[in-house]
């Protein structure tokens, strides 16, 4: 069987965010899907299994033009979507999950649980995994989670799968077992299409790669002839070294100082940042990284640990005390903790710093015009008023809202979770930009990032952290992929 | 294109209760002239203004995505406990102080249960609900409590049965807290920070915003509110009645909605909640001059809030 999409175009609005994509996998085949975040990977892949439609161009299967109009669609002809974030019944069984609506039924009514446990008992065996049919799936770990959508790919009888990401929070155990897997669908004849960041992965597992920028497909090669830096240097469309501008802090005092700290999810943390430095955290999605900035921040409990803000101790029990200290923190998912969506444009901006704009208790109209006014500018955010509503904003733009609130707080040091997901490459640009002149100004940055490109590129130092434990700090111009990934996967450094 | 839709859906958010209110006005004037009659219009207001005065509490409840179920129950607990008080020969101005001041403190109850407990609004306050309409009847003996010093008490009287320049003075009072609770919801940063509770709890909370604080005193907010209009209400009696104000969280919340406010919280505006109030007002008058029997009556307002729903569920899918 063969795939087909031919120069598929897409827009939401004004927005293009598929200009001309083709792109071809056939059974057996490992292909793997390269490109940044935003380059219409997601986009691609929702339009080949019919969540989206698309303005232009063909899909042929085997040869024939098909459309299809919904996931059921796809799914009927053999096409699943593993997504990175999972669509669990959480608290429900392993077994609940795997028949959830398509459970198999005596009398037309009554769940057949015999027969649905001996089937799931086979699939599970065949990927090589013992789990309670019967444990909920929040006992699992996240790589069994991942299996489990394996499985109900297998299922459903699936012919293609299309897997996002599925190693971004395995271990290096799991990761080995699912490409082992890999390998078993490979020779039962299934297609896979592989999106990942991780370089290394391809050369191991993938037999072609197509990679994408800016809404098209720029080049598809067979992994044999093929090297890492011409992947790279398609993926961005320059070297990595004009990508990111240029750092070149000057470091001032020590502003933040953490020493010991423990909470729920990580253990003994000890660093400190200094005014106009940029320290970089790394570390695989899951290892603890954003919950010990959370943990700072006040968000959630610390067991134990100091933390010292300009040379003194500081007592942070909830976010409101720690902006008092002048932090700031552009949370992870700007949807869920970042953003007011349904609020506008400087309602948004002026979150927090809602005290400071006040007159005896009243809102001071003009001061807040001002102050939104100067923020946009100062931000470059593209909106129609600043009365628009946020949720109408495009990513970039949205994540330039939430950074506007804390510079205009007043932060002095800033905690940034992944400031550039799911923003377009020339936001991006924007943002680093605005994260160059904050250090020039002596504020300091602490960024955490998956994305190991912008780690490297874009940081002063680099810490690492594996399973809630902080493995080492590095100057960045002693990094290299090959270190960071030895110590975000448990290895250590022998120098 | 696109552009003119937006507009027309705003117009719509903007005037939508405005606009049904004045077409029922008119609908009912037809029906019966006897609508127009100033006395009949005065009449109504003071109606509306118990309501109107719980539905403003209630809506800065519901602009922060909860609900308070038991403002019937504090408008009788306050307004026996205020009752007694006068009864007893405490100086009016006194008695009603105190009366409004454990309105706050079973609002301030409420508020504490559900950010501290973390239970959910709708649960707290239906258990609250019973727990005031309880201490009312236990307080009460089952009886209204009246009197001599009640009956010929004229700041007492005045309160709830006055006239002030030919308008009745519960109307003043129920402008006197629209326009303070206006300038608290749309003049100052506590108004925001409701607002922003309402839209997503989790990002004010990582802004800074002291979200059980302000929850808090929302909730006291509400209380003092329903007991104000439980002062009204036993003034207007002449005595507290046990049962006061059972279900009047119907027609408070139904104002809200009607106005507007989005129970999902994070939208809506008071001067909607005032014209809900009206809505209900002008159709429970409307309703009684044309004679029809109070079983359709609740029928008929039922539906009329399903409509207001339902309409407000097509502009939030927009």
């Amino acid at each position: 069987m063969k795939i087909e999409m031919k120069n598929i175009a897409k827009s939401f609005g004004d927005n293009q965010v598929l200009k001309n994509v083709s792109f071809t996998i056939e059974s057996g085949k490992v292909h793997s899907l390269m490109g940044e975040n935003g380059a219409g990977k997601s986009t691609m892949m929702n339009i080949l299994t019919g969540l989206l439609s698309y303005d232009d161009g063909h899909i042929l299967i085997d040869g024939k033009e098909t459309k299809f109009s919904s996931i059921k669609e796809s799914e009927q002809t053999g096409i699943t979507f593993i997504h990175q974030e999972m669509n669990n019944f959480a608290d429900m069984s392993v077994l609940d999950n795997l028949f959830i609506n398509k459970e198999i039924k005596k009398f037309g009514y009554i769940l057949d649980n015999k027969k649905m446990e001996s089937e799931a008992q086979h699939i599970l065996n065949e990927l090589d995994m013992h789990v309670n049919l019967y444990a909920s799936i929040n006992s699992l770990t996240v790589g069994q989670q991942q299996m489990l959508e394996i499985a109900k790919a297998l299922m459903s009888n699936s012919k293609f799968i299309i897997m996002d990401e599925p190693t971004a929070a395995l271990t290096k155990n799991e990761i080995n077992k699912l490409f082992k897997i890999i390998n078993k669908l490979k020779k039962n004849n299934i297609g896979i299409i592989y999106i990942s960041h991780r370089m290394e992965e391809l050369f191991e597992i993938a037999d072609e790669v197509t990679i994408m920028r800016d809404g098209n497909t720029i080049s598809h090669y067979l992994m044999e002839n093929v090297s890492m830096s011409q992947i790279v240097h398609d993926m961005v469309g320059r070297d990595l070294g004009d990508f990111y501008p240029k750092r070149n802090p000057h470091l001032g005092d020590t502003v933040l100082k953490v020493d010991g700290l423990t909470g729920k999810k990580f253990s003994d943390i000890t660093f400190e940042v200094k005014s106009g430095e940029i320290l970089a955290f790394s570390g695989l999605m899951g290892s603890g990284r954003t919950e010990i900035m959370r943990a700072i921040f006040g968000i959630d409990p610390l067991t134990s640990g100091k933390i010292e803000i300009n040379g003194e101790k500081a007592t942070i029990k909830k976010p409101s005390d720690a902006i008092n200290y002048h932090l700031g923190f552009l949370t992870e998912d700007r949807k869920t903790e970042g953003l007011i969506l349904s609020d506008t444009v400087e309602n948004n901006i002026i979150l927090s710093s809602l005290d400071n704009l006040t007159k005896f208790g009243f809102l001071d109209k003009n001061v807040i015009d001002d102050f939104t006014n100067m923020l946009i500018k100062r931000l470059k955010i593209k909106t129609s008023s600043n009365n628009e509503f946020v949720g109408n904003l495009s990513g970039g733009n949205q994540q330039k809202v939430v950074l506007a609130k804390w510079i205009g707080s007043g932060s002095n040091i800033l905690i940034l979770d992944e400031p550039t997901r799911g923003v377009d490459v020339g936001a991006k640009r924007q943002i680093y930009d605005l994260m160059n002149e904050l250090t020039d100004r002596g504020v300091a940055i602490i960024m955490i990032s998956s994305d190991m490109d912008e780690v490297l590129g874009f940081s002063d130092r680099i810490a690492v952290i594996y399973e809630g434990k902080l493995q080492n700090i590095i100057n960045n111009k002693d990094a290299t992929q090959e270190k960071l990934m030895t110590l975000a996967t448990g290895g250590t450094l022998n120098e | 294109m696109s552009k003119n839709k937006i507009n027309l859906k705003e117009l719509y958010e903007k005037l939508g209760p405005t606009l049904a209110l004045i077409i029922l006005v008119i609908l009912v004037s037809i029906l019966n002239f006897k609508f127009l009659d100033p006395l009949n219009l005065l009449n109504l207001l003071r109606q509306v203004s118990i309501n109107a005065l719980i539905a403003f509490g209630m809506q800065f409840v519901i602009l922060t995505g909860g609900i308070d179920l038991s403002v019937g129950s504090i408008l009788a607990l306050s307004g026996a406990f205020t009752a007694q008080l006068v009864v007893m020969g405490v100086p009016t101005i006194i008695a009603f102080i105190c009366g409004m001041l454990s309105g706050a403190i079973f609002g301030a109850l409420n508020g504490v249960l559900i950010t501290y407990g973390k239970a959910a609004p709708f649960i707290v306050t239906l258990a609250t609900q019973t727990v005031f309409r309880g201490l009312t009847y236990v307080f009460t003996n089952g009886n209204p409590i009246t009197g001599t010093k009640m009956n010929n008490n004229f700041g007492f009287q005045f309160f709830g049965q006055g006239y002030l320049f030919g308008i009745p003075f519960p109307v003043y009072v129920m402008i006197f807290f629209y326009i303070l609770a206006y300038i608290l919801l749309h003049r100052t940063s506590f108004g925001k920070k409701t607002y922003a509770i309402g839209g997503n709890e989790k990002a004010a909370f990582v802004a800074g915003i002291k979200n059980k604080k302000i929850l808090i005193f929302i909730y006291t907010i509400c209380g003092f509110l329903s007991a104000v209009a439980g002062m009204i209400l036993t003034s207007r009696l002449g005595s507290a009645q046990p049962d006061a104000g059972v279900a009047y969280e119907m027609d408070a919340i139904a104002a809200v909605v009607l106005g507007g406010t989005s129970l999902a919280g994070g939208k809506g505006k008071l001067s909607g909640t005032l014209v809900g109030a009206l809505i209900i007002g002008v159709l429970n008058n409307g309703m009684n001059l044309l004679g029809i029997s109070s079983f359709y009556q609740q029928i008929v307002k039922g539906i009329v809030i399903l409509i207001a729903v339902l309409l407000d569920r097509k502009s939030v899918n927009k």
